[in-house]
């Protein structure tokens, strides 16, 4: 009987079981609690087990998440509990305030839990390997990577460690390991979700969203972390519309794209195939689903890969081991005696912090970003990505004007072995080579279950809209899920 | 675009971070890689392209001047590494 393991149940049904009274707050986090206890220790999805769950901690007022246990990615910061974005440079840090999404949601009732998920440091990768803490599993197979960077939400989403959790999406951290996992990830339009509280990786992309067993689940909870809030400048004063409205089974005469780009060469030919299965099933649902192209989708990682890393190398500035986390005051290495010579102690505190302080990816993608602004490279590099994101944004605004929505496969293989991308980085870029525009162009987007591989290994769909048009990707997503079975499918963990 | 360890080392002084010997190395050879693949966006003309360096059509985000409450000193200090009294604490910079 599934209401004896209410930690496999969607937060809907445990919604409408808690009406009923058929169950308690207290059970739905003690069977979750379970379930981390006997599973976490192999899968790893979150970051510190050894900080001790809080038993039988009910949080929250009265609202329309009371009862739930929720789970959150270790960057969305959370008042007293560590938030360290799975580095050692913010080893030990408790945040003196909570994130607008995690306000939001207590005032809603929803329960925080006291153990955030893992993640690749500060976001900065797409298999969760890249954790302080070690990597995430997938909880399909666990010698593969559940992805990254939200990787320990969707895992632990997937695996019924969690009910429902948050993650946040740079250039496909939340869509990506949902698609590895099996899972529902949303990455909301730029400015829909306040990023007040979250620890900003590239401002100019990052979006807080909902990862969920289904896509209901998906509308319930970007109905309580959408809206305006006056400490984010670039959050939009847009009314927010009620996004349960939109799930309704129709999609006849929906106008579809599908990007030619996104069927490319190396692609494995699985995912293709399941992918051209779930387009064919859109159609015959009554969609108009016709070729498109979105001619420099290729130019899109190139031009990621210098914008992201350039906000990057400005935001990370403020690690110096002054106001929080690790400070080192002796430097055990002094490569560049010219340089050092003329260090004044302040300087030499600042480069010991942040070389020890920053694991190697961290490292890497700070002095990329500031290889890409330093005088001399700035117009050959950031300036010329500034410009070619014009062009990948205005591919999507001439499509906008004839197609509701794009459908895509949200990655180009199946999740990947631990360590089979981790000393290339050039290769582990690459898997976010479908996600990455999105962020680009400040588009919505979700992916959805479509099927599974013949080893096993989960696949998503990937559906774009215009800005702030969720309600069209909830419709569509919706009518998908509800048509076919891959959401009911559960890793055996 | 030609990476070596002294782009690497020169840029790692302005990101003030201590790298290790090995690190030099390694960086110097995967940035080389990842340059190479970025100078790709040299192959389309942008001369006539304006930049977008935010997606949004807001500028200028201003607010009323009116004080508002900011996090208590001691909650704000709570996490330093080294403080004193009111302060956070840094190594001695004059001399």
């Amino acid at each position: 009987m599934a209401s004896l393991h209410p930690n496999t149940l969607t937060a809907h049904e445990l919604l409408e079981k808690l009406k009923n009274k058929e169950i308690s707050a207290l059970d739905i986090v003690n069977f979750v609690f379970e379930k981390i206890k006997k599973t976490d220790p192999n899968l790893r999805a979150y970051a510190r087990l050894d900080a001790g769950l809080k038993d039988g901690q009910i949080m929250g007022k009265e609202g329309i998440l009371k009862g739930l246990p929720i789970s959150i990615k270790d960057n969305i910061c959370t008042e007293g509990y560590n938030t360290e974005c799975c580095s050692r440079i913010l080893d030990g840090f408790k945040p003196p305030y909570d994130a607008t999404v995690i306000r939001k949601l207590k005032e809603a009732g929803a329960t925080i839990l006291n153990i955030k998920t893992n993640m690749d440091e500060f976001a900065f990768g797409s298999s969760t390997e890249n954790s302080c803490f070690g990597p995430t599993r997938n909880p399909w197979n666990l010698d593969c990577v559940p992805g990254g960077s939200s990787g320990g939400s969707a895992a632990a989403v997937a695996a019924d460690e969690a009910i429902f959790a948050l993650g946040s999406d740079t250039g496909g951290s939340i869509r990506q390991p949902a698609s590895y996992c099996g899972v529902v990830g949303f990455k909301p339009t730029y400015g829909r979700v306040s990023r007040y509280g979250l620890i900003a990786f590239a401002s100019s992309l990052d979006q807080i969203g909902p990862i969920t067993k289904d896509v209901l689940d998906s509308a319930v909870l970007m109905n309580v972390i959408c809206g305006y809030d006056p400490l984010d400048s670039t959050s939009v004063n847009i009314k927010v519309p009620d996004y349960t409205k939109s799930l309704v089974k129709d999609i006849k005469g929906l106008r579809i794209g599908i990007p030619k780009e996104y069927f490319i060469e190396g692609m494995d030919p699985e995912i293709k195939k399941i992918t051209d299965e779930a387009v064919n099933q859109l159609k015959d649902l009554g969609a108009v689903c016709k070729p498109i192209s979105l001619a420099h989708t290729e130019y899109a990682v190139p031009v990621y890969y210098v914008l992201a890393t350039a906000e990057a190398s400005s935001n990370l500035a403020r690690f110096d081991g002054v106001q929080y986390g690790l400070r080192a005051e002796n430097s055990a290495v002094m490569i560049d005696k010219r340089k050092s010579e003329t260090d004044n102690k302040l300087i030499r505190m600042y480069k010991a912090t942040r070389g020890k302080g920053f694991g190697e990816e961290a490292k890497r993608r700070i002095i990329l970003g500031t290889f890409g602004l330093s005088h001399g490279y700035y117009d050959a590099y950031y300036l010329r990505a500034l410009k070619v994101r014009t062009l990948i944004k205005q591919d999507f605004d001439q499509i906008f004007k004839e197609f509701d929505c794009i459908a895509a496969p949200t990655t180009p293989t199946p999740a990947f072995k631990i360590g089979e991308r981790s000393q290339d980085p050039l290769s582990m870029y690459l898997s976010d080579i479908y996600t990455i525009s999105a962020n680009l162009a400040g588009l919505p987007a979700i992916s959805i279950p479509c099927g599974l591989t013949k080893d096993g290994l989960p696949a998503g769909l990937q559906i774009l809209a215009k800005p702030f048009s969720e309600e069209i990707i909830f419709r569509a997503a919706y009518t998908y899920e509800q048509n076919t079975p891959w959401h009911l499918q559960k890793p055996k963990i | 675009m030609a990476i070596n360890r002294e782009t690497v080392e020169y840029v790692a002084h302005l990101s003030r971070i201590d790298l290790e010997d090995n690190e030099l190395d390694k960086f110097s050879r995967q940035i080389q890689d990842i340059v190479n693949y970025i100078d790709k966006l040299k192959a389309l003309d942008t001369d006539l392209v304006s930049p977008t360096s935010h997606i949004l059509p807001i500028n200028n985000v201003l607010r009323e001047d009116i004080p508002v409450s900011s996090l208590p000193i001691e909650k704000t200090l709570r996490n330093a590494p080294m403080k004193n009294a009111n302060f956070f604490s840094v190594p001695k910079v004059i001399e």
